[in-house]
């Protein structure tokens, strides 16, 4: 037991959630390394995954059979024939088809929107000196928590007066803010951006745009990539607010999917169809850079 | 931001007499604008900001006192506080109150137990190790929309596939829908699906950084791997705990798109059984039309926030007060 007295004070000084400095590799260290996963590990994982990936796996079953199909009992477990016959349904009844296009718009502005502002704010706040730079970053970091969900009605407002609803870019604008991602920028660059390098090319004459461009972005790239895809994902599931701004006739998936889910489609495959379709995506992208998404959360990112 | 930039750098022009700018000026220029140039790097972040994040998130406390119709936003009509004695009259702003804290405590109580279950596995010395980690997160990156029609679908009450699988062991099928334990069961069932991985993995990131010589030096005690994980892990972890118990709170406070699309009703349920203070709000400004009301949900949201999570600090300074008096 002596020995087990100590722990507690000594870990507690750090603050995990927010990239450890150590933490940058994952997989570096840390406790049980060592110790090799019995059995019983490799059961529970496995069945953990199983839950994970199940609904998944109903999705692509339930949107290739028919709906007679799905009233069936016993179910069918096994995918059928139906699911191009499906797909065309729902591009047809619900317009999927404008909705991903509309969310490939809307998301993709969002990230590279968000990267930019980030990286050029993350920038100042982790090398520039100036007045107000540390009570502005409070501000920031101090709203990072408060759900932006609250603020829903002015901003509702706010864009009602500007003639925008059911425009894009009364989703794209409100999408840009990420307080997140400025601290985020900000950490990344504390760490990976030596101040020498900023003085030495100071001393050779340039001016701080060009170091920005010529030696921050070079730098800050990987964590613009992680940064991009963390927005891209919660830009492409975001659903609050474009169910508020945006209606059926500019439609984001999401917007479709409540559509969907909202009684007019009584066809279970078909709604199912319409769900794999608009998650299709951001899988793909998931599936593309799973491993830095892993990375990126682990490093601290909070929920979106 | 951008008017102190331009007004630092404007001074220096006027001021100069010479017609092409001598040496002097220009070096002084630049020196003003490298002053003046940090805050041209944080403008676009800030205009933003303030117009889409800040402005809302203290004006909606302003709405709150208004008459403000979803028709007519522009017009607005002075009411004091009676948007709020209204909510606290209205017997569904209490049954939601009180759904969005079982609904709370059914989903992020199993969530944060299970995924601190997982992340203790996942450290171990794992084939697949970033196969099972993608995986395990893969829930997180689909859409609460596509999440809750799907498992609306699994949790159907004639052919859901759920109910199947309970009849099969020999148990009667359950109402998913209109029982208000069952229905709040089937919502919080969704958020901890999508949100039990990511913990985990946040989790892990914790554990990782826990020094391996308490290990080391726990194991030579003789301590087994449980009380390796009771006195050496959770300790460890408690910031991450505590980080995580608040993200999960202000999540739920705020659930929204589960109860929705569960059985799209904007009312959660025949008989409010599932309905959210987010939903709530949801209903009374765009369902009733009532922004200034709405507002009034939205600012009770954020005080029990502020709330919610004060209490939680509070119990953790005062169990390490505890503990460091121990």
């Amino acid at each position: 037991m002596t020995a087990l007295a100590a722990p507690p004070t000594a870990p507690e000084k750090g603050d995990p959630p927010q990239t450890p400095p150590s933490g940058r590799r994952i997989g570096k260290g840390g406790a049980g390394r060592t110790m090799k996963g019995g059995w019983l590990s490799y059961l529970i994982l496995g069945f953990a995954l199983l839950i994970s990936a199940f609904p998944f796996y109903w999705t692509i079953v339930a949107a290739s059979r028919s709906n007679a199909d799905m009233a069936k009992v016993p179910p069918s477990l096994l995918p059928g024939p139906n699911l191009i016959k499906n797909f065309e349904q729902v591009l047809e009844e619900a317009d999927i088809g404008k909705a991903l296009l509309n969310s490939l718009i809307v998301s993709g502005s969002i990230t590279i929107g968000t990267v930019l502002c980030c990286t050029l704010a993350g920038f100042a706040f982790a090398k520039l000196k100036f007045k107000g730079r540390n009570a502005l970053l409070t501000l920031t970091i101090g709203t990072m928590m408060i759900p932006p969900q609250l603020g829903v009605i002015p901003l509702f407002m706010l864009i009602a007066e500007l003639q925008w609803v059911n425009q894009l870019q009364a989703v794209i604008l409100p999408g840009l803010v990420s307080a997140f991602g400025v601290f985020f920028m900000r950490q990344y660059l504390v760490q990976s951006l030596p101040d020498e390098l900023i003085e030495a090319a100071r001393v050779d004459g340039a001016s701080t745009a060009r170091i920005f461009w010529s030696i921050v972005i070079p730098i800050a790239r990987p964590g613009m990539a992680v940064l991009g895809m963390l927005t891209f994902m919660t830009a492409w599931n975001d659903f609050f607010w474009p169910i508020i701004a945006l209606s059926s006739q500019e439609p984001t998936v999401q917007v479709a999917l409540r559509q969907l889910g909202g009684g007019y489609v009584n066809d279970q495959s078909v709604i199912m169809a319409g769900t794999l379709l608009g998650t299709l995506p951001v899988l793909l992208v998931f599936g593309l850079l799973g491993r830095q998404n892993v990375g990126g959360i682990m490093q601290g990112a909070v929920k979106g | 931001m951008s008017l102190t930039a331009t007004a630092k750098a404007g001074p220096p022009s006027p001021a100069g007499t010479g017609p092409g700018p001598d040496d002097g000026r220009a070096a002084a220029l630049r020196r003003t604008w490298r002053k003046a140039s940090p805050y041209a790097y944080i403008a676009p972040f800030f205009t933003l900001f303030i117009a889409f994040g800040l402005f809302p998130l203290v004006y909606t406390a302003f709405v709150s006192l208004y008459r403000v119709e979803l028709q007519t936003s522009g017009e607005m009509e002075w009411r004091g506080i009676a948007n709020y004695t209204a909510l606290f009259t209205d017997e569904f702003f209490w049954t939601s109150l009180r759904n969005t804290f079982t609904i709370g405590v059914l989903s992020t109580v199993p969530q944060l137990a299970m995924a601190l279950g997982l992340a203790h596995l996942l450290n171990y010395k794992l084939r697949g190790r970033t196969f099972i980690r993608t995986a395990i997160l893969l829930p997180y990156a689909t859409s609460v929309a596509a999440a809750t029609l799907v498992f609306a679908q699994l949790f159907g009450k004639d052919f859901g596939l759920i109910n199947y699988v309970i009849g099969l062991v020999g148990f009667d099928p359950v109402d998913w829908q209109t029982g208000t334990v069952a229905s709040q069961i089937a919502v919080s069932s969704i958020v901890v699906w999508r949100w039990t991985g990511y913990n985990a993995l946040i989790y892990l990131a914790g554990m990782q950084s826990i020094p391996h010589e308490l290990y080391e030096a726990a194991e030579m005690d003789g301590a087994s791997r449980w009380r390796q994980f009771i006195h050496v892990t959770l300790p460890g972890l408690r910031p991450t705990i505590v980080f995580t118990v608040i993200i999960s709170t202000i999540g739920a406070t705020q659930l929204f798109g589960e109860p929705l699309l569960f059985e799209g009703s904007i009312s959660g349920g025949i008989s409010h059984q599932y309905q959210t203070l987010g939903l709530y709000m949801y209903e009374q400004g765009w369902g009733f039309f009532h922004l200034g009301r709405a507002a009034a949900i939205a600012w009770v949201m954020f005080v029990l926030i502020v709330v919610l999570v004060g209490v939680n600090a509070l119990l953790v300074r005062r169990r390490a007060r505890k503990e460091a008096g121990r």
